[in-house]
């Protein structure tokens, strides 16, 4: 008879990771990334980029892995959160690292224009 | 009733589906099982299987349990659960049960002990509003009136008050089985179950 008696996080561990996908690059909060998503129109579908800061990362070394992104359209601060594991994120890409004091940057909500750039880090 | 099976709750994730939906998914290791004993109508006076699981070091039993186990030839065994059934035909001692008895798409019911939250009051327990916090109120989190005066007289039972809240036998039904680890002896389940990681979980068909 089989003993079971693995750690219960071990195990947890050995369900997650062969579901994680293993191409993913190390985001920190604060970087301007770009994603793609596949989006469904009708019966078809298409890749749809977005771009934006990270503001905070949630839950990194799971397959629920998630994080929050803002970007700016038509002018307008929008926020989404993704899930890095799901299928429909085809791809991730740091364009730019920059340098913050925080762990969650949740005080860009209140910023605009000039005041929410970040300094950047040129590597 | 069928014979169900024990086991420990690992934990929760959530597993995503071909559209990239997310399924919530609660992850028991159940298993492996052994009928320690059979019961019967002409010996017990009923008709039952008893099954025992998760195996321990010898010293961390008491004498008469080991004494029962030796019986059935089975190794210590910490938890030994009881199903009433109507004949024990097909079952033998010293049978073991694993994720075998279940498959992909299966319906199964799950009680287990709920997260304890101690002696808890009106507000937590039962979702009563709470009295003003300041303008002079002593009243912050009281029951209010419990009830009529002289007519009755008494506190109708089954008033609701503060006690005891969870520690207590939940059973969640019809959740669905996702997925199974035999390498692991893993169910995967849609919904969470309750109680805390490393819970004793009755998993049954």
């Amino acid at each position: 008879m089989k003993d079971n008696n693995i750690k219960l996080s071990l195990l947890m561990k050995s369900i997650e990771r062969p579901l994680m996908k293993a191409e993913l690059p190390e985001i920190k909060v604060g970087d301007t990334i770009r994603l793609g998503l596949l989006v469904k129109e009708g019966s078809k579908t298409r890749e749809q980029l977005c771009e934006g800061v990270v503001l905070s990362r949630k839950k990194r070394k799971s397959l629920n892995n998630s994080l929050t992104l803002r970007c700016s359209f038509q002018g307008i601060g929008v926020e989404r959160v993704f899930f890095l594991n799901s299928p429909r994120v085809t791809f991730a890409k740091v364009i730019r690292r920059a340098k913050v004091r925080r762990a969650k940057l949740y005080y860009l909500r209140n910023l605009l224009g000039k005041a929410s750039r970040l300094k950047q880090i040129f590597d | 009733m069928s014979v169900g099976i024990l086991g420990t709750k690992v934990g929760m994730t959530q597993f995503f589906d071909e559209t990239g939906l997310s399924i919530p998914v609660t992850v028991i290791q159940v298993g492996p099982c052994v009928v320690t004993q059979i019961k019967s109508m002409s010996t017990d006076g009923y008709s039952a299987i008893q099954v025992g699981y998760k195996q321990v070091a010898e010293q961390k039993l008491s004498k008469p349990l080991l004494g029962h186990l030796k019986k059935s030839q089975s190794p210590p065994l910490k938890y030994l659960r009881e199903y009433l059934i109507e004949s024990t035909e097909g079952f033998e001692v010293s049978q073991v049960f694993s994720t075998d008895i279940f498959e992909v798409g299966q319906k199964v019911n799950v009680s287990s002990k709920s997260i304890g939250k101690g002696f808890s009051g009106y507000q937590k327990r039962h979702h009563f509003s709470r009295g003003p916090m300041s303008h002079g109120s002593k009243n912050h989190r009281q029951p209010g009136s419990i009830g009529a005066g002289t007519t009755p007289g008494r506190v109708y039972p089954g008033k609701n008050m503060a006690g005891q809240m969870g520690n207590k036998k939940v059973t969640i039904k019809n959740l669905q089985i996702v997925s199974i680890n035999i390498e692991n002896d893993l169910l995967m389940l849609k919904g969470a179950v309750p109680g805390k990681q490393g819970a004793l979980v009755k998993v049954s068909k």
